[in-house]
C-alpha cells in the first residue's frame, strides 16, 4: 500500500532559549528521526509539551531546527531559500491546524480564505477557473459547494469549517498534508466526517499525511504507523496494531491505560497521586 | 422509601438568553433528579445547553441569561429559585451546591496566593470566621485529598494544569456542599492528568465530602469511567436519561445512538467498525426546528417529529424523548 520515502527527518533537534540575562534552554525536540512514505498516514502521539507541534512547525519551515535536517524527496529543505524553491515546497507540503475558527474573519464570507492560496501559483487564474478549482476541491472533502460558499463563518459547524480549510490546502495539489490536532476542537458527531476525508484523500489522491494528536484512539483509527513522543524524544515507533496490542515502553503503557474506553471501567485508587 | 427526597430535583427548567433580536432557547424543559451519593453525567456537544444548565442550577443567573420557568427543589423541599439573594449566599451557594465553572483554573487571580483566595471565598459565607481557622480548614481539606500543603502557599501560575484543577476542586468543596457541579473539569488536560482529576472527584464522594456530583462533559468515554447515570442533551433538551451501561450499550434515542457510535477508542475492533457520525450540524437555538429539535438530522424521523415537541417518556426503566417510543 505504501511506497517510497518522500519525507525524512534526520536527528532533528530544537532547543528554545529563554531569558535575557539568565539563559535557560528547553529541549523541545531531541534527536528525532523518522520517515514518511508515499500514501502513508503516520501519527505523532504524545502529551502536551512533548514537542509534536514543534516538529510540525519545523517541517512546514515556520521554524528553523537547531540541529538535524529534513529531506524532502532527497533534498535538504534548509537549502530552499529562493522564493521559487520555497513556493514549490509549500505547494507540496501543506498544514492544517487545530483551530477551525481562527482562520476565518467573521465579517466576511468564507470564500475569502481561498484568496491567498492562489498566490502559490505562478500562473494567474481567471475568476471562473478559480471558482472551478474551489468547487472541485470542496467536493473532494464531501462538501456541497452550493451549501457552503457565500455563507458566513458562524453559519457553518466546526467540522464544515475544518473541511473548508482542508479543501483550501488541496487546491495546490500537495503531496504531504500535515494535520496538527485537526479534530480536537470539533464536536464528536462532526469529527467523523473530517477523519473520513483524510482517509479518502489517501485512497483517492495518494496523499501522505502526518497526523499529530494527543488522542491515541484517534491515532489508532486513522494511521498506519504511530510514533509515541515523550519530552521531545520518540520513545516508541511501529505499526499501530502492534503498539496497541503490545506496548513495549512503560510510557506507552501508561498512556494507553489512562485512556478512557467504553467497555472497560477503571478501578480508582484509594489514594490520590501527589505529583 | 418513606420521606425519600432526591438531593436536587429540577422541574421543567427553561432558561433563555434574552437578546435584542430574539431569545436563544438554550435550556428547554429540563427535568431530572439527582439521587443521593450518585455521580450524574451530563453529555452533549458544544452548544447543547449543558453549560447553561450548570450556570442555571448554580443560581448565579446573570443577564442576558434569564430563567423563564422551572423549580429547583432541595432535599428539605425548598425551591431554590424562590429564595432571596441573602439566603442564597448564606445557605445555598458553596454550602448546598457548588459549581466548578468551565476553565475555572484559567480565571484565577495570578497576584494572590491560593490561601488568600480561600480566605476570600470562605469569608463570603462566614464573615466572622478568623483567618487562622480558615487556614486550618483548608490545610485539613488539602491533606484529606492528598494534595501537598505547599500548594496553599503558591500562586496559581506556579502549578501544573492538573494541580490547578485539583486545587480548584478542593476549594469549591471546602464547605462540604451536598452537590458539586463540575463543568468540563478535564477539558484541556492530558490523559494522565485527567485520570488524577477523575480520581479526586471519586474520592470526594467516597470520603463523604460531597454527596452527589454532576459531571458535565462532551466526552462519553470519560463519563463511562465515573458516572452512575447519564443525561444526554441535544439542542437544549434532554433526549435520554438512563444508567450508564444501558445508555452506552443499548442507546434508545437516535441522537444517543449516533453519539455513541462516534466514540473512538484504541480497541482492536474500532477499525472494523464503520463510524457513522451524524449528518448535518446542530441547530441555531435562536430559531430551533419546530417539533423535535433533532428531526432534521434524524434517520428515523416520522411526520409527527416535525410537528410536535416530544415528551420525555419512560421506557425500559429509562427516560427518552422521542416520538418513536412515545
Amino acid at each position: 500500500m505504501t511506497g517510497k520515502v518522500i519525507l525524512e527527518t534526520k536527528n532533528l533537534t530544537k532547543v528554545y532559549e529563554l531569558g535575557l540575562f539568565k539563559k535557560r534552554s528547553i529541549i523541545a525536540v531531541d534527536n528525532v528521526s523518522f520517515n514518511l512514505n508515499k500514501k502513508e498516514i503516520i501519527s505523532l502521539v504524545g502529551e502536551s509539551g512533548s514537542g509534536k507541534t514543534t516538529i510540525a512547525r519545523i517541517i512546514l519551515k515556520l521554524l528553523p531546527p537547531t540541529d538535524g535536517k529534513i529531506l524532502y524527496n532527497g533534498k535538504d529543505i534548509s537549502e530552499f531559500k529562493k522564493k521559487g524553491d520555497l513556493i514549490n515546497y509549500w505547494k507540496n507540503v501543506q498544514g492544517i491546524f487545530q483551530d477551525p475558527y481562527a482562520p476565518f474573519n467573521l465579517f466576511y464570507r468564507v470564500d475569502r480564505v481561498f484568496n491567498i492560496i492562489f498566490n502559490l501559483f505562478e500562473k494567474a487564474f481567471s475568476k471562473e477557473e478559480k471558482k472551478k478549482m474551489i468547487e472541485s476541491s470542496l467536493e473532494m472533502v464531501d462538501l456541497n459547494p452550493k451549501e457552503v460558499l457565500g455563507k458566513y463563518p458562524h453559519q457553518l459547524s466546526g467540522g464544515q469549517r475544518q473541511r473548508i480549510l482542508i479543501a483550501r490546502s488541496l487546491i495546490v495539489n500537495p503531496e504531504i498534508l500535515l494535520a496538527d490536532e485537526p479534530t480536537s476542537m470539533i464536536d464528536a458527531s462532526t469529527r467523523v466526517d473530517v477523519l473520513k476525508v483524510f482517509l479518502n484523500l489517501r485512497e483517492k489522491q495518494g496523499l501522505s499525511i502526518i497526523f499529530i494528536t494527543h488522542d491515541v484512539g484517534l491515532a489508532y483509527y486513522i494511521s498506519d504507523r504511530m510514533l509515541v513522543m515523550q519530552k521531545g524524544q520518540i520513545v516508541e515507533e511501529g505499526e499501530v496494531e502492534k503498539i496497541i496490542a503490545n506496548p513495549k515502553q512503560e510510557y506507552t503503557k501508561k498512556l494507553l491505560s489512562s485512556i478512557p474506553t467504553l467497555t472497560k471501567k477503571w478501578e480508582f485508587s484509594e489514594k490520590n497521586e501527589t505529583c | 422509601m418513606v420521606n425519600y427526597m432526591p438531593v436536587l430535583r429540577a422541574e421543567n427548567i427553561k432558561a433563555y438568553y434574552r437578546l435584542l433580536d430574539g431569545d436563544v432557547k438554550a435550556v428547554e424543559d429540563v427535568t431530572f433528579n439527582l439521587e443521593p451519593s450518585e455521580i450524574l453525567g451530563i453529555a452533549g456537544e458544544s452548544g447543547c445547553g449543558k453549560s447553561t444548565l450548570a450556570v442555571t442550577l448554580s443560581t448565579v443567573i446573570l443577564p442576558p441569561l434569564k430563567l423563564i420557568s422551572g423549580r429547583l427543589i432541595t432535599e428539605d423541599g425548598r425551591n431554590i429559585f424562590e429564595l432571596r439573594e441573602r439566603t442564597l449566599r448564606r445557605e445555598i451557594r458553596g454550602k448546598y451546591l457548588a459549581l466548578i465553572p468551565q476553565s475555572a483554573m484559567n480565571a484565577l487571580n495570578p497576584t494572590r496566593k491560593i490561601k488568600d483566595l480561600i480566605i476570600d471565598a470562605v469569608k463570603a459565607h462566614y464573615p466572622r470566621m478568623p483567618k487562622e481557622e480558615i487556614s486550618k480548614i483548608s490545610m485539613k481539606q488539602f491533606a484529606e485529598l492528598d494534595l501537598p500543603s505547599r500548594v496553599l502557599e503558591s500562586y496559581f501560575f506556579e502549578l501544573s494544569g492538573g494541580m490547578k484543577q485539583r486545587s480548584v476542586i478542593a476549594i469549591s468543596s471546602l464547605l462540604n456542599p451536598k452537590v458539586l457541579i463540575a463543568d468540563e473539569p478535564t477539558a484541556a488536560l492530558d490523559v494522565s492528568t485527567q485520570k488524577t482529576v477523575l480520581n479526586l472527584l471519586v474520592s470526594l464522594r467516597k470520603r463523604g465530602i460531597v454527596q452527589s456530583i454532576m459531571f458535565i462533559t462532551h466526552d462519553i468515554a470519560v463519563l463511562r469511567q465515573i458516572a452512575d447515570r447519564i443525561i444526554v442533551m441535544y439542542a437544549g433538551m434532554i433526549v435520554e436519561i438512563g444508567s450508564m451501561e444501558d445508555v452506552v450499550f443499548r442507546p434508545l434515542h437516535p441522537y444517543t445512538q449516533g453519539l455513541i457510535s462516534t466514540v473512538i477508542v484504541p480497541e482492536p475492533d474500532i477499525k472494523e467498525k464503520v463510524l457513522m457520525g451524524i449528518p448535518g450540524a446542530p441547530p441555531n437555538l435562536k430559531n430551533p426546528p419546530l417539533g423535535c429539535r433533532f428531526h432534521p438530522r434524524c434517520k428515523s424521523a416520522i411526520l409527527k417529529c416535525e410537528e410536535e415537541f416530544p415528551p420525555l417518556v419512560s421506557k425500559n426503566g429509562r427516560m427518552v424523548r422521542c416520538w418513536n417510543y412515545a
